[in-house]
């Protein structure tokens, strides 16, 4: 099959079940969706609708049921640690760091990992550390960090080694209204001056009305709206777009297979 | 990046990290350092009451248990951490590890990296020594190379049982007790000549869980002694073999362990 | 009393959720008592009647004192969940409790250990009954006697475990402290070897400090080897005693220190 692929995201028909107390719960179904370089994407719906098990799909830690999926043209599942140069991963509700380490032994580590060298990875730590504003905690255990300071952290790990891809599960969870604004400020300004494409999952409508140019909404594992803001707000508010568009979707078998409890995340 | 390279890199982060508090490591180190200083201190209280057990002399049990306590030692510096893939996998850790361009394996292994559990290695080494000079041997430059070399495959399958046991737990992952029985538990196993052990338990970990070529069956050859099982000759030189098999085993195992958990999501 | 009765079978419950990590610690104990009676039957065989023992009565105390390892966290050197509270500062939350911090850190390790009596206990010492058939008390007195024997052990272990636990409150690190501590249960108790092979002053030395009365003393109850159960009896109260009376006046010390320093 000769397709010419232009999206840094692709899937066609992508469809995961699991395998709960001997009964098949589809966790994502028929999935499709392409996302170009340079957009900047928020993935929605409520707890359980399955956005976690998306993005594990998309980074591949989780091989799919059926269906195809392509990043950066790359089959995730087969090709992970290839794929793994090219995106940077942040997730929400843990640290990616080492929670006795400094934080700048940390990124120490994030560097072999990745394999940078000296020279490149000093001028992108400093980079980063203006950027996100690190200087007053990079010598500082991750353990003591404010939630803030660490999901700041997180982010610098995930863009060491300058991805043109970031996927964030839930990264402004818990956070105060000014680490909240500093992490949309930096995500906003790697997407309008570097070009990197950003698909982030949300809870926040903060985030979404400030950062997503375009939603992907899932529900009970489908999608339900795939386009820009505006047209899924029609003319209600955020709150009530979003409230109508989940209670209108019929519900699709009894127990859906829930974000954290379906992979054990 | 190749994973050895890999694994030297992050081993030395580790270091630098631990040697910003000398004095912790140091008391860590010291207090592996004594605990196998124990093991020894119970082989020379046993040996204060008399001259062989199971036909063995001192510095025969001494040897044994050198050679046994350095492959441990070496192992469990390299691939310690693996016992702890299971909290990995509850905090969802390993997902973050799957993220990054390095095997897993590698990541786990290498995870707190901590040149204390070397300080297991000076008694070892000492009682190796004493043993070895104690024994009624010509040590020619030939047999302390295939000495070294048996340790070498020691360390090689005892690292294997390590990644075998941290295979297991994607399976059941509160389960890392039951590789202690064979890491731990091989250690203290290997530490006694076998003779000491019923027959159908020197079998098992002759042709089950390999624990006899980590230095039992090479010693016999150079302590040039029968083999109580009456097993052929040629066995005492398989242990670089043995070590090559178990490791492939154990890459196996590992393998489809990982499969399972990224088939399964659990 | 009954807030303490509650503590404890939180602690037993909280062990009961690990069902696999039993099972997993039951098999383990069992390959330890299997390794280690094979040394001391090779030992007694060479020396028949050593320290007073038949290899019959090796091999009891091997799985005996596997068996121990649960009831009397025989190879624990601290409480380690005291331990992290103390350094999280957490402490603070159970000093305010109208509950003494000793009991109550003492009911909770009972409750963990009753569980792994029952489940990490009496597995490896069945199997080491249906292999080698170990030897019984010699009349019910001596079963009882044992068993007070055991609670006194449980307490004596207790004592020393919360005193290192204690000592979270002065040292930066306190690591290197449970290490130790570790180390001293695992060699001066008689898990590694009886203490009554133990040769000259070290043998003398190792047999008076508390860490006999753990293991080696109650074993000596069972199997009627004991100088006089009396005496045996009242050296382990003795270090019961002793070391509880000092955690009380260290929790003393250290919750004025909580108050002056606010943790």
């Amino acid at each position: 099959m000769l397709i010419e692929t232009t999206g840094i995201i692709e899937t066609t028909g992508l469809t995961r079940v699991f395998t709960r107390r001997r009964r098949r719960v589809p966790a994502v179904a028929d999935l499709t969706f392409t996302i170009e370089p340079g957009e900047f994407v928020g993935l929605l719906g409520p707890n359980g609708a399955g956005k976690s098990t998306t993005i594990k799909m998309l980074i591949g830690i989780l091989r799919p049921s059926s269906g195809r999926v392509r990043v950066a043209g790359l089959e995730p599942s087969r090709q992970r640690t290839r794929l793994a140069r090219h995106i940077g991963v942040v997730f929400g509700q843990r640290t990616t760091l080492w929670w006795d380490l400094p934080l700048r032994d940390s990124l120490a580590l994030v560097r072999h990992l990745y394999g940078l060298d000296a020279r490149a990875h000093a001028r992108r730590l400093a980079e980063l550390t203006g950027l996100l504003e690190l200087e007053p905690f990079l010598r500082t255990p991750v353990r003591q960090l404010s939630l803030g300071q660490r999901m700041r952290g997180d982010l610098a790990a995930a863009l060491l080694h300058e991805p043109p891809l970031l996927i964030l599960d839930e990264p402004t969870i818990g956070l105060d209204v000014i680490s909240k604004a500093t992490v949309r400020g930096v995500l906003e300004s790697l997407n309008t001056e570097r070009g990197t494409t950003v698909l982030l999952t949300t809870h926040d409508l903060g985030d979404v009305e400030r950062l997503c140019r375009r939603v992907l909404v899932i529900d009970h594992g489908r999608l339900g709206y795939d386009g820009d803001l505006d047209g899924l707000r029609g003319d209600d508010t955020m709150e009530a777009a979003v409230t109508r568009l989940f209670s209108t979707r019929p519900a699709h078998g009894e127990a859906p297979a829930r974000d954290g409890q379906g992979p054990a995340l | 990046m190749g994973p050895v390279h890999a694994y030297l890199r992050l081993a030395g982060v580790w270091c630098r990290a631990l040697l910003q508090y000398p004095v912790s490591l140091a008391m860590l180190t010291l207090a592996q350092t004594v605990g196998a200083a124990l093991d020894v201190a119970a082989i020379l209280i046993v040996f204060a009451h008399t001259t062989r057990i199971a036909g063995f002399t001192e510095p025969e049990v001494l040897f044994l248990y050198g050679t046994a306590a350095t492959a441990f030692a070496l192992a469990d510096t390299l691939v310690g951490s693996l016992e702890r893939i299971g909290a990995h996998i509850r905090s969802g850790w390993l997902d973050v590890m799957l993220t990054r361009p390095v095997s897993p394996l590698v990541q786990v292994a290498v995870d707190r990296f901590s040149p204390r559990r070397l300080g297991k290695l000076a008694p070892a080494l000492a009682a190796l020594l004493i043993g070895a000079a104690g024994l009624d041997v010509a040590w020619t430059p030939g047999l302390v190379a295939f000495t070294v070399l048996f340790v070498v495959s020691g360390t090689v399958i005892a690292s294997s049982i390590w990644v075998v046991g941290a295979a297991f737990q994607f399976i059941a992952v509160d389960a890392a007790q039951a590789s202690n029985a064979f890491t731990y538990g091989g250690k203290e196993l290997t530490s006694y000549p076998m003779a000491i052990y019923p027959r159908d338990l020197v079998r098992f970990t002759t042709f089950v869980v390999p624990l006899a070529f980590v230095n039992w069956q090479p010693a016999l050859y150079v302590l040039d002694r029968p083999d109580p099982l009456g097993l052929p000759e040629w066995l005492r030189h398989a242990s670089p073999a043995v070590a090559l098999a178990t490791a492939a085993v154990a890459a196996l195992c590992w393998r489809a362990g990982l499969r399972r958990y990224r088939s399964t999501g659990s | 009393m009954r807030v303490y009765a509650t503590v404890a079978w939180l602690g037993l419950r909280k062990q009961a959720t690990y069902a696999l990590a039993t099972i997993a610690g039951a098999f383990t104990n069992t390959v330890f008592g299997f390794v280690r009676a094979a040394v001391l039957i090779a030992l007694w065989q060479a020396r028949p009647g050593l320290a007073g023992y038949d290899v019959g009565d090796a091999i009891t105390f091997c799985f005996l004192s596997q068996a121990m390892i649960a009831p009397v966290r025989t190879l624990s050197g601290g409480i380690p969940e005291l331990a992290e509270r103390i350094r999280t500062g957490d402490v603070a939350i159970d000093l305010s409790r109208p509950a003494g911090l000793q009991a109550w850190w003492f009911a909770l390790d009972l409750g963990q250990a009753g569980h792994g009596t029952l489940f990490r206990s009496l597995p490896p010492l069945a199997a080491g009954a249906l292999v080698f058939g170990l030897n019984t008390p010699a009349d019910l007195a001596t079963g009882v006697l044992f068993a007070v024997s055991i609670a006194l052990a449980t307490l004596t272990s207790f004592g020393v475990r919360y005193l290192v636990a204690l000592g979270t409150f002065w040292l930066m690190d306190d690591r290197g402290l449970v290490n130790i501590s570790t180390l001293a249960a695992m060699f001066c108790s008689g898990m590694l070897l009886p203490l009554n092979i133990f040769p000259g002053t070290l043998g003398e030395v190792v047999r008076l400090l508390p860490w006999a009365a753990t293991v080696q003393v109650p074993i000596d109850v069972y199997l009627g080897t004991t100088g006089g159960v009396a005496g045996a009896l009242a050296f382990q109260a003795f270090w019961a005693v002793a070391l509880l009376l000092a955690g009380r006046l260290l929790t003393g010390v250290a919750e004025r220190r909580v108050v002056v320093q606010g943790g």
